[in-house]
């Protein structure tokens, strides 16, 4: 067994059973991120915090809600809505940080996009990250399905009709994920389990693994510039920080990230307050009915791009196109051919692919809102459906014939 | 294999996953599979003696819409109408053949038509505009005097199903 001396301090008591001083030493204080950066990669931290909040309002809308097809839709919309102190509060905080939580993990992904922090040994971090985003979506679908409104059942009715596979007519698979011939009783418990455990268990699994994938590559910063960490933490242990590329994690970095932070919520909880509807969808505030589907069927803004991927095409050509703009952002660090870690802007050919693709999902976003039945809308939407595939093909060429920096 | 020490670590760790694993995915992949009281809970009666002409009757057989439409003169006699007496009756599940949505009936143009996608079908069922690949389906159906039972198969679904009109 080890040797213990008395402990002098409640503080060396858990260092001498935790090893605490050395954790805190290897994950905060000489945890080093370098001083080239700008605000957006605070957002990293910002998505986390964002997390937290979604953590805390689900466990008080859990204590209440009933995941039960005669009972969920009163349990959100009147029990939690007005009987429950402030279940008002954690519903709006919920509503509304599902929502926003993708529009940071966007700015978050097209931040990697732009200054190549996805190469040189920073694959992991862009498939570990992909990974959270797939996982997030799928928590969001999940956890949309639970009020049991009109849209709840026939997001989950278009979505799980996906897996038939069109024309290869899998209607058993659809089926066995659905636990009945339509969304029912098993459908609401099965999805009320993946929302409330074992999707967030995947993602905390996966915020892990993240965090784990960027320690040896470290963060990247805004030139791309390949940092001798070791000598600038040297140079900042010395007390020589102005002439250190690196600041530590805590406190510099995170006093930084705070203020983003703080500027974020500021928002977030304008948003809380006196916007949340936009997280609301009125067709919702109808009860599920099997017989009666509603007259325009989106899904929310996060999803529109890829949803309006799947739109122009026949349904199989569709459901491929669908399947293919899922996952592609995968392949990205595969398919991007130079060696350059720099910013778009540097890169030549790419510069213009992160602004042609940035706009071409902005305006399949918009697209994908408007009915389907204006031919005008529909065309610009098959366009930039073409146009999302064009920019992919192209890449791996761009790239290749891109000059070495 | 460097030694018998690995050799038994292989050696446990593959049987665990072979008489443990397998059947464990097993379990969980029927756990999943609907339930007996879902599946057994198949069947619906429609009585279509009081239909009238050209006006949609939605009834609902395992949790789905199904279209009971009476033909009048004018409209098409198809291989895929379910014939009572002198009658002719469109029967079909009312969900697209694209995603699922159910499509309205637009009486005046003898249509039915999708919002979701735009998908159309004609009063037969048939696809005639937007993304839907098929026909509106048929549901198994056996004819009882004026009576439609879904969900058991007559002979005259059979022949349907035969010829390839439904799936």
């Amino acid at each position: 067994m080890a040797h213990f001396e008395k402990a002098n301090s409640v503080g060396e008591w858990f260092d001498q059973r935790l090893a605490i001083n050395t954790l805190k030493r290897v994950l905060a204080f000489e945890y080093w991120i370098p001083k080239n950066i700008n605000f957006l990669w605070a957002m990293g931290m910002v998505l986390a915090a964002t997390f937290g909040m979604l953590v805390v309002s689900g466990i008080f809308l859990l204590m209440y809600y009933q995941p039960n097809v005669d009972l969920a839709f009163d349990s959100v919309n009147y029990t939690i809505m007005t009987e429950v102190g402030y279940g008002w509060l954690w519903r709006h905080i919920h509503g509304v940080g599902a929502s926003v939580v993708f529009l940071i993990i966007y700015i978050h992904m097209f931040t990697g996009i732009y200054y190549g922090s996805y190469k040189k040994g920073r694959e992991l971090i862009w498939l570990s990250g992909m990974g959270l985003f797939v996982a997030f979506s799928a928590e969001a679908f999940s956890g949309y399905m639970l009020p049991w409104g009109q849209m709840s059942y026939w997001a989950g009715m278009v979505i799980t009709n996906l897996f038939s596979g069109g024309s290869l007519e899998a209607y058993g698979l659809v089926e066995w994920i659905r636990g009945d011939y339509v969304p029912a009783q098993a459908f609401l418990t099965r999805f009320f389990m993946l929302h409330v455990l074992l999707l967030p268990l995947v993602i905390i699994g996966l915020i892990v693994l993240h965090f784990g994938t960027l320690r040896i590559p470290h963060v990247n910063n805004q030139d791309g510039e390949d940092i001798d960490y070791e000598e600038a933490a040297r140079l900042y242990k010395e007390g020589n920080v102005k002439d250190s590329k690196v600041i530590p994690f805590q406190p510099v970095f995170l006093a930084k990230d705070i203020f983003v932070m703080g500027v974020y919520f500021i928002l977030f909880f304008y948003l809380v307050f006196y916007h949340f509807e936009f997280a609301m969808d009125p067709v919702n505030f109808d009860p599920a009915d099997g017989l009666k589907t509603p007259a325009h069927i989106y899904p929310e803004w996060y999803f529109l791009w890829s949803y309006e991927i799947l739109r122009p095409f026949s349904k199989d050509l569709g459901l491929i196109a669908f399947a293919i703009a899922q996952v592609i952002f995968f392949a990205l660090p595969f398919l991007d051919k130079s060696p350059n870690v720099a910013p778009a802007s540097k890169r030549g050919l790419f510069k213009f692919w992160f602004w042609a693709m940035l706009i071409d999902v902005l305006v399949l976003t918009f697209m994908g809102k408007l009915p389907p039945t204006d031919a005008l809308f529909a065309n610009i939407g098959l366009i930039s459906a073409l146009v999302f595939f064009a920019l992919w093909i192209a890449l791996p060429f761009i790239t290749k014939i891109e000059k070495k920096l | 294999m460097s030694n018998r020490r690995d050799f038994m670590g292989y050696a446990l760790g593959g049987f665990t996953a072979i008489i443990g694993g397998i059947p464990a995915l097993y379990a969980m992949k029927r756990s999943w599979d609907p339930l007996p009281s879902v599946k057994a809970a198949g069947f619906t009666s429609i009585d279509v003696s009081g239909a009238v002409e050209n006006e949609l009757t939605v009834e609902k057989w395992r949790g789905k819409p199904i279209f009971v439409l009476k033909k009048s003169k004018d409209m098409k006699a198809d291989d895929r109408d379910v014939v009572i007496g002198s009658d002719r009756f469109h029967v079909s599940i009312g969900l697209c053949t694209h995603l699922g949505c159910i499509p309205a009936y637009v009486s005046d143009e003898h249509k039915f038509k999708c919002a979701c996608h735009g998908g159309e079908f004609d009063a037969s069922g048939h696809q005639t505009f937007g993304p839907p690949p098929s026909p509106l389906e048929i549901p198994p159906f056996k004819i009882d005097g004026t009576t439609i039972v879904l969900g058991e198969e007559g002979p005259e679904f059979k022949k349907m199903k035969e010829a390839g009109l439904t799936v």
